[in-house]
């Protein structure tokens, strides 16, 4: 198990070193690819070892699922960057400098989230996710114009007030393990904790995962505590946008999961479906309405993510077999469709020149094939079948409706609110007469097609595989 | 009633005081020389800790927070302070008074719910991590009421100030030393951020209200 | 029955104390303010041959004023005097012991405060409205700290008698409490607001934009005048021991102690009188006053202070119960 977990997270920090010596662009962005395709192949590796919890590290069903989808997404994103970067080249919005930092930092994003990913100490699953948060924020200043340095600041701003409240929140933990377990590393371990629950402080839990879910929950998103992510996902290269919502908002939802099956164990504890339910909902009906205000492409989408996170959220606080199931379904779904529509997003802002809306139009006449990429994303992250997102989204209503009728209105309508945004906004920018500039770009359409394809398999068949796979995390997430 | 509990609750309480006293100044300079003090405070209850937990390892901690928060982080900023030209009264979005009050408003709050909550834990740990809650919210309090880039930076300083001394308080946390070198590089960066960045020649000031002309969508 | 008569006696001699060396503490502090800025200075004795030489002048009186003009120094001077006999000097358990309670010296205070505005007001004048507004805003802000600085002080030693508090910190061991620091500095800063001194006014001038307390009486001359000077100098002797006796007490005497351990117990509280008003009279020196505004902002400082100790001293209440 640790030889694979050691190459999750040791090739991107050693490519991450690699990259800060290369001084060629073309050979960076290669190695990138390279880099991250060996990473794909080790966290593919992890289907193969026996599950088991170390000290440091724990590999699990839940987890390695993340783990793939992770370094997937990763692998795809790096091949996206190569001829986006090169464009960002070609226009001089970024140095070569600047770009050999920015595959170095990229790398070390993704060996920091894996980290995160296959820790079994809550203190290391911390510094993980901090680690990858505050290379983000770095990335998403790398334009330096006004508009990316207050979304800059405003993302360290929140996003250290997340660290340092997560933060108290582990101590907390620590604090309530330490009386059950003794001191040291035991009381910080998570497999450990979560096994012997029932021993540990109700109270004491209670108040550490108000922490944790404030201090996480700024990271996955969640309203009211979303300000940066809008900022952070318009001002930034469109990869880390790619990125920041197909990836970094799993793995703060990741954390907050784990900390959600130690304190579920817990039967005197607060339940934490209720809040998280409660939280899911705001997040997905506000963002749904917020969308309609939209005037810059990538706001749109980040405001989607939001939006999907919400449903995802309130999806695991529904708990239960089933509601996991489709909340786990419709996050790597989710990963793979926006990551694929901020790859055409980045495509189509830099064939047009622009990331408003109102000046994309006509883009069906001028730029068919990028059209054609829009729409399908669109669709399928609005849930229309056959896309996979169709299935999950399906899934949580009805497991929903089954349970608590009324409860499954919410859902139904923030995604049908939002659904009507989406369509409005997409007819403003495919159809109508093409204005401004309008380039023609390289774009590399492996990635989309890629991760457009896997949505529409996942939406026609799940293989009996993969949906045993996905069983087993529900199992183990009850 | 010992010796060992006199002293952290001496310096804890004194590292409280200092939180009021970061949001009470209004001059820039005597905001730094607060949050220095803080630091050494934070790098004395440290080492305390580390001397009567038996954990020498906790030294490194101590001896981080003196060097870079207690004078390095102060100095870079005040010489920053100076070569750009930032202005050096302290913009406040809620004065003095009613920053003040809330600030008591949240020490009494974070008392009780911890008194409340870890009713079963140690005495020590107990007042540690009340103070310490205490001195996270008035950071997160100055982060909230202060416009200006720099004081922002200061308000986190103090903040995570409270998570060391929460987490050395903790007895026999592991990888604390690590989180606060983890955090010390943060903090470090951000500072190198500011000045690599200059902000200021982009905009008039670091205040950030001139970086919010910018916010919301693009008209 | 002759526990009751040694306590009454005790009593007797400690309002008399307190009265007789109130001058003399006023008189202190201006030898050694005019020391440090190299004048000679008058001699101590000076307040009492001002207090003698207002009582035999005569007090003339504004045609309007009302018979509470007239009345008000003499209520001023005995709510201030009671409140004295309260605080513990020189020994503590005294007659009036059932009543020295720290609610009861706040009220009194406050009654003498409230009968000196209205006086100030009665004239109708403009310089007595406006010291007694602002002798109001600096009352505001003043008594709720001062009401938190005694309740911290209740609070660690389980009463919200004088006495009992001194007799309980002069037995507790030594223990290092940023509660009492802060309760001291608070204590500290309201007793400057309120007995009209350096930086919040400055007793040495009449200066119309700053002055508060001499606002007020500025009206009053001859024997009326003596009696507030008389209070005023009192209501100094009054927050110094209250200072000395919660945060100093050692040396005091129980009550029953016996005429040598009051006589020591004198000794200690003169002694402890003498180092206030020196230490007083540098701080003048040493100072500058503030602007009337930025009172408010020393006074919420004050209550700030006070605030802060009373949660720590709960903290600590709490975690070492």
């Amino acid at each position: 198990m640790i030889a694979s977990v050691s190459l999750v997270i040791g090739i991107p920090f050693a490519a991450a070193l690699v990259m800060t010596l290369i001084p060629s662009y073309r050979l960076s962005a290669f190695g990138n690819v390279l880099a991250m395709g060996a990473t794909f192949a080790a966290g593919l590796s992890l289907l193969g070892v026996t599950q088991e919890a170390g000290t440091y590290f724990i590999i699990d069903d839940v987890n390695i699922l993340f783990v793939i989808l992770n370094t997937l997404v990763g692998f795809t994103t790096s091949v996206f960057s190569a001829s986006y970067i090169g464009h960002e080249i070609e226009t001089g919005r970024l140095t070569p400098l600047f770009v050999r930092f920015y595959h170095a930092m990229f790398l070390a994003m993704m060996g920091a989230m894996n980290l995160a990913l296959t820790a079994n100490n809550i203190g290391l699953l911390w510094v993980g996710l901090e680690l990858a948060t505050l290379i983000t924020v770095v990335m998403v200043g790398i334009y330096r114009t006004p508009a990316a340095i207050e979304a800059a600041w405003k993302y360290f701003i929140l996003g250290s007030v997340g660290i340092s409240l997560a933060f108290f929140g582990t101590i907390l933990i620590y604090l309530a393990g330490q009386a059950a377990l003794g001191e040291g590393m035991p009381a910080m371990t998570w497999s450990l904790l979560q096994a012997n629950a029932a021993k540990l402080d109700a109270s004491l839990l209670n108040l550490a995962f108000i922490f944790l879910l404030i201090g996480y929950g700024t990271k996955v998103g969640l309203a009211p505590l979303h300000a940066w992510l809008p900022d952070a996902h318009a001002e930034g290269p469109t990869p880390i946008s790619a990125v920041l919502s197909g990836l970094l908002l799993n793995v703060a939802l990741y954390a907050l999961l784990r900390f959600k099956m130690i304190v579920a164990a817990h039967p005197a504890a607060i339940d934490p479906g209720p809040v998280m339910i409660v939280m899911g909902l705001i997040s997905l009906i506000f963002a749904a309405f917020m969308l309609y205000q939209r005037r810059d492409i990538k706001r749109l989408f980040a405001y989607s993510s939001i939006e999907h996170m919400g449903l995802i959220v309130f999806a695991f606080g529904m708990g239960g077999m089933l509601a996991n199931f489709a909340g786990l379904l419709h996050m790597a779904i989710h990963s793979l469709t926006k990551s694929a529509i901020f790859f055409t997003v980045g495509h189509v802002a830099q064939a047009k020149e622009t990331q408003r809306i109102a000046d994309i139009r006509g883009l069906s006449v001028s730029h068919p094939a990028l059209a054609i990429g829009l729409a399908a994303g669109v669709f399928a992250i609005s849930g229309l079948p056959p896309f996979g997102a169709f299935m999950s989204e399906f899934l949580i209503v009805t497991t929903t409706f089954a349970r608590s009728p009324w409860l499954a209105l919410f859902p139904v309508f923030g995604l049908l609110i939002a659904f009507g945004a989406m369509l409005l906004r997409l007819q403003d920018m495919l159809f109508g007469e093409p204005v401004g500039p309008s380039h023609r770009v390289k774009a590399s359409s492996l990635p989309l097609v890629l991760h457009l394809g896997l949505v529409l398999i996942a939406g026609l068949y799940l293989p009996p595989h993969l949906a045993g796979w996905l069983e087993r995390a529900s199992e183990l997430l009850k | 009633m010992n010796y060992a509990y006199n002293v952290s609750h001496l310096l804890a309480g004194l590292m409280l005081v200092a939180s009021f006293a970061l949001l009470y100044q209004d001059r820039i300079f005597a905001v730094l020389n607060t949050f220095a003090a803080q630091a050494m405070l934070l790098a004395m209850s440290v080492g305390w800790e580390g001397w009567s937990q038996g954990r020498p390892n906790l030294y490194i901690t101590a001896a981080i927070a003196l060097i870079l928060k207690g004078i390095v982080i102060p100095v870079a900023l005040h010489r920053m302070i100076v070569r750009l030209g930032i202005h050096r009264d302290v913009e406040q979005v809620l004065n003095v008074g009613k920053t003040l009050l809330i600030g008591l408003a949240l020490t009494a709050l974070s008392l009780l719910l911890v008194l409340k909550v870890t009713a079963a834990a140690q005495n020590f740990t107990r007042e540690g991590l009340a103070l310490a809650l205490a001195i996270i919210l008035l950071g997160l309090l100055m982060m909230i009421t202060r416009r200006n880039a720099v004081t922002q930076i200061v308000g986190f300083m103090s903040l995570e100030n409270g998570l060391i001394l929460a987490a050395t308080g903790a007895r026999g946390m592991p990888l604390v030393v690590e989180v606060s070198v983890a955090f010390s590089v943060l903090i470090a960066l951000f500072v190198f951020a500011v000045f690599v960045f200059r902000i200021r020649e982009r905009f008039d000031s670091v205040d950030i209200d001139a970086l919010e002309q910018v916010r919301g969508d693009r008209k | 029955m002759g526990n009751t008569l040694i306590l009454l006696v005790g009593q007797g001699i400690q309002m008399f104390l307190v009265i007789l060396v109130a001058p003399a503490v006023t008189g202190i502090v201006r030898r050694v303010k005019a020391r440090f800025m190299r004048r000679r200075g008058s001699p101590i004795a000076q307040p009492y041959r001002d207090l003698l030489k207002l009582l035999r002048k005569e007090a003339v009186v504004a045609g309007n004023a009302s018979w509470l003009f007239r009345a008000a120094p003499y209520a001023i001077l005995a709510f201030t005097w009671v409140a004295a006999a309260l605080v513990p000097t020189f020994a503590s358990g005294l007659m009036f012991n059932w009543a020295a309670d720290a609610v009861a010296l706040v009220a009194l205070l406050g009654a003498a405060r409230a009968i000196l505005a209205l006086a100030g007001m009665d004239v109708g004048t403009s310089f007595g409205g406006i010291g007694a507004s602002r002798e109001m805003m600096i009352a505001t802000l003043a008594e709720p700290a001062m009401l938190l600085v005694l309740l911290t002080m209740a609070l660690t030693a389980h009463t919200t008698r004088l006495p009992e508090i001194a007799d309980y910190f002069i037995g507790a061991p030594i223990t290092v409490r940023v509660s009492l620091a802060l309760a001291l500095a608070a204590l500290t800063m309201v007793a400057l607001a309120e007995n009209a001194r350096i930086p919040v006014d400055n007793p040495a001038t009449h200066l119309e934009l700053t002055m508060v307390h001499e606002a007020m009486v500025l009206e009053y001359s001859g024997r009326h005048l003596a009696v507030i000077e008389l209070a005023a100098q009192l209501k100094l002797v009054l927050y110094i021991s209250l200072i000395a006796s919660l945060f100093l007490p050692f040396g005091m005497a129980p009550a029953t102690a016996g005429v040598v351990a009051w006589i020591a117990g004198a000794a200690t509280y003169l002694a402890k009188l003498v180092f206030a008003a020196v230490l007083l009279g540098v701080w003048e020196v040493s100072i500058a006053k503030m602007r009337i505004f930025r009172v408010s902002e020393f006074l919420g400082g004050a209550f700030v202070f006070a605030f802060l100790a009373i949660l720590l001293a709960f903290l600590t209440g709490e975690v070492t119960r």
